[in-house]
């Protein structure tokens, strides 16, 4: 197969205007099942040895070689390139969020300071048992979905807090958050991480994420770092920490559907920031008048739906069981 | 054609402008629309956070009542459509399904599990034809730069959405946009998050994510930015002024819901299709499209 690889090439410490990003195209031949890894290496070895990348085990193991492809993150080596080929070409740039170190090598310190910043180890609260800890099979399970990490960064680089604000925690490191929330032997006797969900209840926290999906996406190995930081939210809003705008926003959210069977939109934010909270409410009022003046305001009154009984009544029986938030599995695909 | 109408929370509240147009091009179109009696939001994915059987049933729900009613569902919400269709995903598996439909069964409903919602954009694609679309157009937007913003939940994740089966989703508002006479402005950022979620949460990265993506475009020489979502609509529009004094730059881009846009290129006028209940003011572009 021909294609063309149009690499963001950049070397910061160049003297001259390759310190700044600039595409190169490499036309290549690459056999019909090869990688964007294996054309990457092909241009290193055959045509251009000064193109950087980084890799190690090529089998979606390491995790080294996560890059752009096509604008999204994903690992060079699991990528089969002519199921990416858009008009003959296929680009590939350096993963987003992390600083540029040469071509598509990203300098790691932002992803491991997050790593570091969730304590990623256990943290047992309670009293040591006298022999081995006891986590039943099913709990083991469901942590194998979120161990399978490989610290590729694919979710870092693609993540749309990260882009705007480098001091969200991020999908990387709250999904290895959860991998110890979410361990019956982390926490307290009853396995409940107190201290963990209060942390991470805290600004650059879960409360942070946009719920976007592009880390989801980005991950090649499944852990959905997003459905774990919606499963985290669960989990601090049961231990108690819902003293926050993000918590209660949630609550506002589902009492308002659950009592109505629709969204109350003039009162959601009111009831998000606090009602008390006069400078955030005072906050919103240039635009609440912007839009009154268009006749944009949500109905003062807001109404039922019809049958609201049988929604209410749903809303009474789906109410999750106090302890089941601790293996809860917000992931719709494993 | 028939389709079991989903209008979702935001057309009716927030961005009230969007519910008349989309009816508006639909009946021009001959999309007859039938709203499912008592819907209920879908959860935004809010709920389901906290709750996410409870979300998951008040979707079956909605999907229970359209099959009651033999049509397939149409929404013209990105957020609902990725909502419901990743509900729809999780219910594959048949024993939640039960629980699901256990909660259902005191209303009288039950849902199979098979509907397929759809978003109004990938149904002008999928079931009524980009060619029979292009029939109705009597007023091409050739003077127009419009650039695409998707919606997270419409292009996230591809699994739920069925992308795989449908690759053309991908390029559904770039197909549009350009069927419609006007130029597109393709940008990264229009699959990119428009920040509505943590307005609440964290007003400074929701604004910054806003002016992000409304200068980027605006840089670039866009007339306006075309949005299926009307969450998106409510952050990018309403909340452009606070992102500009945030981002301390004026930026004053239009953002249409993508039944407006169609709309003018049927040749129906500003007014009716309620642009003058936007934020940022669609003046310039009128004029734009007068001035020939």
């Amino acid at each position: 197969m021909d294609v063309t690889i149009r690499v963001k090439r950049q070397d910061p410490e160049a003297g001259d205007e390759r310190r700044l990003p600039y595409w190169q195209d490499y036309p290549v031949t690459i056999a019909d099942n090869a990688t964007v890894l294996d054309a990457l290496i092909q241009i290193r070895e055959d045509d251009d040895g000064t193109l950087s990348l980084r890799c190690s085990c090529r089998s979606a193991i390491c995790g080294s070689c996560a890059v752009r492809i096509n604008g999204h993150a994903g690992l060079a080596c699991k990528t089969i390139a002519n199921t990416v080929v858009q008009d003959g070409v296929i680009t590939v740039e350096p993963a987003g969020v992390m600083p540029v170190v040469k071509d598509l090598v990203v300098n790691f310190d932002l992803f491991w300071e997050k790593i570091e910043a969730v304590d990623p180890y256990l943290k047992h609260m309670g009293q040591e048992p006298e022999g081995e800890y006891i986590v039943s099979n099913d709990a083991m399970l469901h942590l194998s979905g979120v161990t399978a990490c490989i610290m590729c960064g694919a979710c870092v680089s693609d993540c749309t807090v990260l882009e705007v604000d480098p001091t969200f925690l991020g999908p990387a490191a709250l999904a290895k958050a959860y991998r110890f929330t979410a361990d019956p032997r982390d926490g307290d006797a009853e396995g409940v991480s107190m201290e963990r969900l209060w942390a991470l209840s805290e600004p650059t926290g879960i409360w942070d994420c946009t719920r976007c999906n592009e880390c989801v996406q980005a991950c090649p190995k499944g852990v959905a770092p997003m459905d774990r930081i919606m499963a985290m939210r669960e989990q601090a809003i049961q231990a108690g920490y819902d003293n926050n705008n993000g918590a209660r926003h949630t609550d506002a959210f589902t009492e308002s559907v659950g009592h109505s069977g629709r969204l109350d939109e003039l009162r959601l934010p009111i009831k998000s920031v606090g009602m008390m909270n006069l400078p955030a409410l005072m906050d919103y009022m240039p635009v609440a008048f912007r839009a009154m003046r268009r006749g944009k305001m949500p109905p003062i009154a807001h109404k039922n739906v019809e049958n609201v009984d049988a929604v209410r009544r749903i809303f009474a029986r789906t109410q999750p069981e106090p302890e089941a938030a601790k293996v809860s599995n917000n992931s719709p695909f494993g | 054609m028939k389709y079991a109408f989903f209008p979702g929370c935001v057309s009716q509240g927030g961005a009230p402008e969007l519910y008349p147009a989309a009816r508006m091009v639909c009946d021009r179109m001959g999309i007859e629309l039938e709203e499912i009696p008592g819907w209920t939001c879908t959860g935004a994915g809010v709920i389901q956070e906290k709750n996410q059987l409870f979300g998951d049933t008040l979707n079956a729900r909605n999907f229970a009542k359209a099959e009651q009613m033999g049509l397939p569902i149409l929404t013209i919400c990105s957020t609902c459509q990725g909502v419901m269709s990743q509900a729809n995903h999780r219910m594959r598996n048949p024993e939640y399904l039960a629980e699901i439909n256990s909660h259902l069964a005191e209303e009288g409903l039950e849902y199979s599990g098979q509907s397929e919602p759809k978003h109004l954009l990938w149904i002008l694609i999928e079931d009524y034809g980009l060619d029979k679309l292009g029939a109705l157009i009597t007023r091409p937007l050739n003077e127009l730069k419009i650039a695409p913003f998707y919606g997270c939940y419409i292009v996230r994740p591809t699994e739920a959405l069925d992308i795989e089966d449908h690759p053309e989703r991908q390029q559904s508002l770039e197909m549009l946009i350009q069927l419609l006479g006007a130029t597109l402005v393709d940008f990264e950022g229009k699959t990119r998050c428009c920040g509505f979620p943590i307005l609440t949460i964290n007003q400074r990265n929701s604004m910054a994510m806003v002016g992000k993506h409304t200068s980027e475009v605006k840089d670039l020489g866009a007339d306006a930015m075309v949005t299926p979502c009307p969450l998106c609509h409510l952050n990018l529009d309403g909340f452009q002024p606070k992102a500009a004094s945030q981002a301390r730059r004026s930026i004053d881009l239009p953002i249409l819901h993508m039944p407006q846009l169609i709309g003018l290129a049927m040749g129906m006028s500003p007014n009716e299709l309620g642009l003058k209940r936007h934020i940022i003011s669609t003046g310039p572009l009128e004029v734009k499209l007068r001035g020939r």
